[in-house]
């Protein structure tokens, strides 16, 4: 297979000009989603550019393991706040990921309910389009409304706007301490409602999850370790009327665990990830006939198991969207990654690729 | 300023527009006389005016839907107005637009507290957004000083922020979808009350468009249940290096203060002599904010306080009560009250790297003597984002000039040093012809395409953001359009 790996933005920029057919972008070299193409990788393209810690700002090149990433802000006692997956347990991978890829997939953990998501703490962007050209917005302040905002644009495009070759963060600190209270529900529908109480609680609950094969939802508090006991209690206290409640014995495991969807880890068929407004979470449930759920963002975001091949859409009554995360390069062909748009939408898309990748080299296919 | 002159052949078309329109809306929604349509001649940057050819006052999306079809067939240019409280001229018309008015659409149409949002007409002010949700103890937290007046809708097209944005993000942060009527008339739906909306991020580039895009009638909003409680402290300095490198201490600390306001002598004096509300004379007040329950409030404070005191300062003043946190508060917030009592005033909305600070206030103290204009600071200290007040007399012969002349080197220097021209405010008019210094032409090309794209002849507010120059031919379509 061919591969290009550029070590600079100027030979990203020509690798893209001079392109002569599709470029399939890979990030940490992770399973990526097997489009056609040669294949780009921005592994060449690490290292950091900046990182003021009183100013909670990083600059970043795209291709730069998370890891390391997190490893930097984690010696300031920093962290990115939006919590973002790692995917190779789900995927039965052993990639690098980069933070590249993360942000060209807006990924984002349970504390999206609470700090936002990726694009949330996106700064600004350097980037190639699709002819060639070397483009950024944005920049390296927490505030800035100059011009249109293409960095949520590129947040979320999955390369096919264009390849991401810096992104600057916004970063947070990290809180002292966090407490997570279990709440041992009888069903869904009783877990959503305590965790809907949680959220609309004055406590700043930073996570909301369900675990219905132990029948428990997991509610998390953070910060400073006197604060996060005390909320920990009222929320004991406040919770008791959905079911028994105590304070979780691991709080970092069971969080890492929802995060990665460690429920599915080793667990064949297919996954999909779907977005609800949370309380339609009790309706949808029963209608996907999953073999395996997981519920995160107080209901809002399901994760569910199927036998391979199915489609999963057809069976969604509800509004929002669902992704195809994990199934055979012919399945994903046949039902599409990503929720089809209604065509007003589906035709601005279009045109904004059009736009930024007029010869439709980058990921072609890939979102429409 | 410079605005596109008029196109004859829209304004020789008046009555014949006035006609269609009237077939679409109630007689009260079209406004065509001229003492009436002089009301829109300009919006909070009053320094520019021009009354628009018509005013239409929608009641519902299906009148936004049916005006913006019968502009879009005429080659009308349109220009979208929420409360008109725009600091940069967003809404200002030309003299031969019609301005699209959605004040009287301020329907609350769902709240949803299990769900935690609330949709609402995007005309709805921002304060009477948080009003509704009150009882139930939420609240919406973007919150720009104007959130009396201003519209929801207004606050999308520019993205707008507030004082306890370190926190709670701003309205790009707080926005879940929006109905939106496109040029042609078409209307979209994006996002909901479900979250990260699937395929492109539409919503994010519609937020901060500036009514360039298309008309935002509907919005949905995230709310948050408000905490239990809240308090500042006011610590004084007798230098902004100082007073800066507190900050920079605090958030380092990992203490994340829900507003972090900073403000330099000049400020500091007016405010006293305008509000008296009892600050120490020095050279760099700060006025921080933590919330939470009683406890958490003076853990939170506590850990502020020992970091300010490694720092020397003059003053550290925490209030025991609510009476002693509204008066910390109050000098803060009559600022631009107090300016405006000592003259008329430009507010600058320029955005630093925190850590540029000092350089920044230097710099521009030098050049408040070369340019012979007194200049204010207020500072959302946490993040960056200033608001320099220049002083000049409207009455006086070439101060506006002069005032403009300082603001935009203010502006560059803001760039320069790392940021950026805008941190709430928009583009606007006002800084529409300093967009080179921060982008490349081909950064800018990239955003006119995204434009080219929503509303292809160019007709939504088209004569805002970019520098005229460089969007000279794509305005030229609706010329030979009409
Ligand atoms: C089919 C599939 C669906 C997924 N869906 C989700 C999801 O819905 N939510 C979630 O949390 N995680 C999801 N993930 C996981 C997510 O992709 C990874 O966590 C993360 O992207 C890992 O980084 P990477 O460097 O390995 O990226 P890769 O796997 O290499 O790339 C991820 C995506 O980003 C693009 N990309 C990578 N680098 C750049 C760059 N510099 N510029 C532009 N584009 C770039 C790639 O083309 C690809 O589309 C999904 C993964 C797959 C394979
Ligand atoms: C005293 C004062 C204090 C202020 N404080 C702050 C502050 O703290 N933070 C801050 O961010 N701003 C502040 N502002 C600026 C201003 O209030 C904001 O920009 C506000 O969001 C404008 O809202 P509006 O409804 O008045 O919009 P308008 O002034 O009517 O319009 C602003 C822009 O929005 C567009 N627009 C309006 N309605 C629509 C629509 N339906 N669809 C598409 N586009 C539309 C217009 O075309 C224009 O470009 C302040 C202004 C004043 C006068």
């Amino acid at each position: 297979m061919k591969m290009m790996t550029p070590e600079t933005e100027a030979e990203l920029a020509d690798a893209i000009a001079n392109a002569e057919g599709p470029l399939a972008i890979q990030g940490g070299g992770s399973r990526g989603l097997s489009v056609a193409g040669v294949v780009l990788s921005t592994q060449g393209l690490t290292g950091v550019e900046l990182y003021e810690p009183g100013a909670l700002t990083l600059v970043v090149r795209a291709g730069t393991p998370v890891a390391e990433v997190e490893a930097l802000l984690s010696a300031e006692n920093q962290q990115l706040a939006f919590e973002p997956m790692d995917h190779r347990g789900l995927l039965g991978d052993a990639g690098t990921p980069t933070i590249g890829g993360v942000i060209a997939a807006n990924v984002s953990g349970p504390r999206r309910i609470q700090a936002g998501a990726a694009r949330d703490h996106l700064l600004g962007v350097r980037f190639v389009d699709g002819s060639g050209q070397v483009l950024k917005n944005g920049g390296r302040v927490m505030k800035n409304v100059t011009g249109y905002d293409l960095v949520k644009l590129m947040c979320g495009a999955h390369g096919t706007l264009g390849v991401l070759s810096e992104v600057s963060l916004k970063v947070l600190p990290r809180p002292e301490a966090a407490v997570t209270v279990a709440v041992e529900g009888r069903d869904l529908s009783s877990a959503v409602a305590a965790m809907s109480a949680a959220l609309g609680s004055p406590y700043d609950v930073t996570g909301a999850a369900y675990d219905p094969d132990r029948s428990v939802a997991y509610v998390r508090v953070e910060g400073f370790s006197s604060s996060a006991a005390y909320r920990a209690e009222r929320l004991v206290a406040e919770l008791g009327r959905f079911g028994s409640t105590r304070l979780a014995e691991d709080s970092e495991a069971v969080w890492q665990g929802i995060r990665d969807v460690a429920a599915f880890h080793g667990r064949t068929g297919d996954v999909w990830r779907i977005s609800v407004k949370p309380s339609d979470a009790v309706t949808l449930a029963p209608q996907l006939q999953a073999e395996a759920l997981q519920f995160d963002w107080g209901g809002g975001l399901i994760w569910a198991l199927v036998p391979e091949g199915t489609d999963l859409r057809a069976r969604i009554t509800v509004p929002g969207h669902a992704t195809l995360v994990r199934a055979s390069a012919e399945t994903r062909a046949r039902l599409g990654v990503f929720q089809p748009q209604p065509a007003p939408l589906a035709a601005l898309s279009a045109g904004l690729r059009q736009q930024f990748d007029p010869r439709g080299i980058l990921n072609s296919g890939l979102m429409g | 300023m410079q605005m596109p002159s008029p196109n004859p052949a829209i304004l020789a078309r008046k009555d014949a527009l006035v006609a269609r329109l009237a077939e679409v809306l109630p007689a009260d929604a079209v406004i065509q006389d001229e003492a009436e349509t002089r009301v829109y001649e300009c919006d909070a940057l009053t320094a520019y005016k021009c009354p628009p050819l018509l005013a239409v006052l929608p009641r519902s999306t299906q009148e936004v839907s049916d005006v913006l079809r019968i502009c879009h067939e005429e080659g009308v240019p349109v220009v979208p107005r929420g409360a008109g409280t725009s600091l940069a001229g967003g809404a200002l018309p030309t003299a031969d637009c019609v301005i699209l008015g959605v004040a009287r659409m301020n329907e609350v149409l769902e709240t949803d507290y299990d769900n935690r949002f609330i949709r609402v007409q995007a005309g709805r002010t921002n304060l009477s957004v948080s009003g509704a949700v009150e009882e139930e103890g939420f609240f919406y937290a973007p919150d720009p000083s104007s959130q009396l007046a201003c519209a929801i809708s207004g606050n999308i097209a520019m993205n707008s922020g507030g004082a306890h944005c370190l926190k709670y993000g701003v309205t790009t942060n707080n926005l879940l979808g929006v109905t939106m009527v496109m040029m042609d008339g078409s209307v979209v739906e994006i996002g909901g009350a479900h979250l990260d909306a699937g395929g492109l991020d539409l919503l994010g580039v519609i937020c901060g468009s500036e009514g360039q895009l298309g008309v935002v009638t509907e919005a949905t909003l995230r709310i948050l249940h408000k905490p239990e409680g809240a308090r500042p402290v006011l610590i004084a300095f007798d230098s902004n290096e100082v007073a800066g490198a507190c900050v920079s201490d605090i958030i380092k600390a990992g203490v994340l203060p829900v507003a972090i306001e900073f403000m330099d002598r000049p400020c500091i004096e007016a405010c006293e002599a305008f509000a008296k509300a009892g600050y120490p004379m020095c050279e760099a007040l700060l006025v921080i904010e933590v919330e939470g329950s009683a406890a958490e409030i003076d853990h939170q404070l506590a850990l502020i306080a020992e970091i300010a005191r490694a720092h020397n300062p003059v003053e550290l003043r925490e209030a025991r009560d609510a009476d002693e946190a509204a008066r910390i508060w109050l000098g803060r917030k009559s600022a631009f009250g107090a300016m405006g009592q000592i003259n008329d005033y430009m507010c600058l909305d320029g955005t630093i790297p925190v850590s540029a600070l000092p350089t920044v206030l230097r710099r521009i103290g030098e050049l408040s003597k070369e340019f012979g204009l007194d200049v204010a600071n207020v500072f959302h200290a946490g993040d960056g984002n200033m608001h320099p007040l220049i002083l000049f007399d409207a009455n006086k012969p070439g101060d506006l000039e002069t005032c403009e002349a300082f603001g935009a080197e203010i502006l560059k220097l803001c760039v320069e040093v790392g940021g950026c021209l805008t941190g709430e405010h928009g583009v606007g008019i006002e800084k529409r012809d300093l967009m080179l210094h921060q982008y490349s032409a081909a950064d800018l090309e990239a955003q006119l395409r995204v434009k080219d794209v929503f509303d292809p002849k160019w007709l939504l507010n088209p004569a805002k953001v970019f520098p005229l120059s460089v969007t000279e031919s794509r305005r030229g379509v609706v010329m030979s359009a009409a």
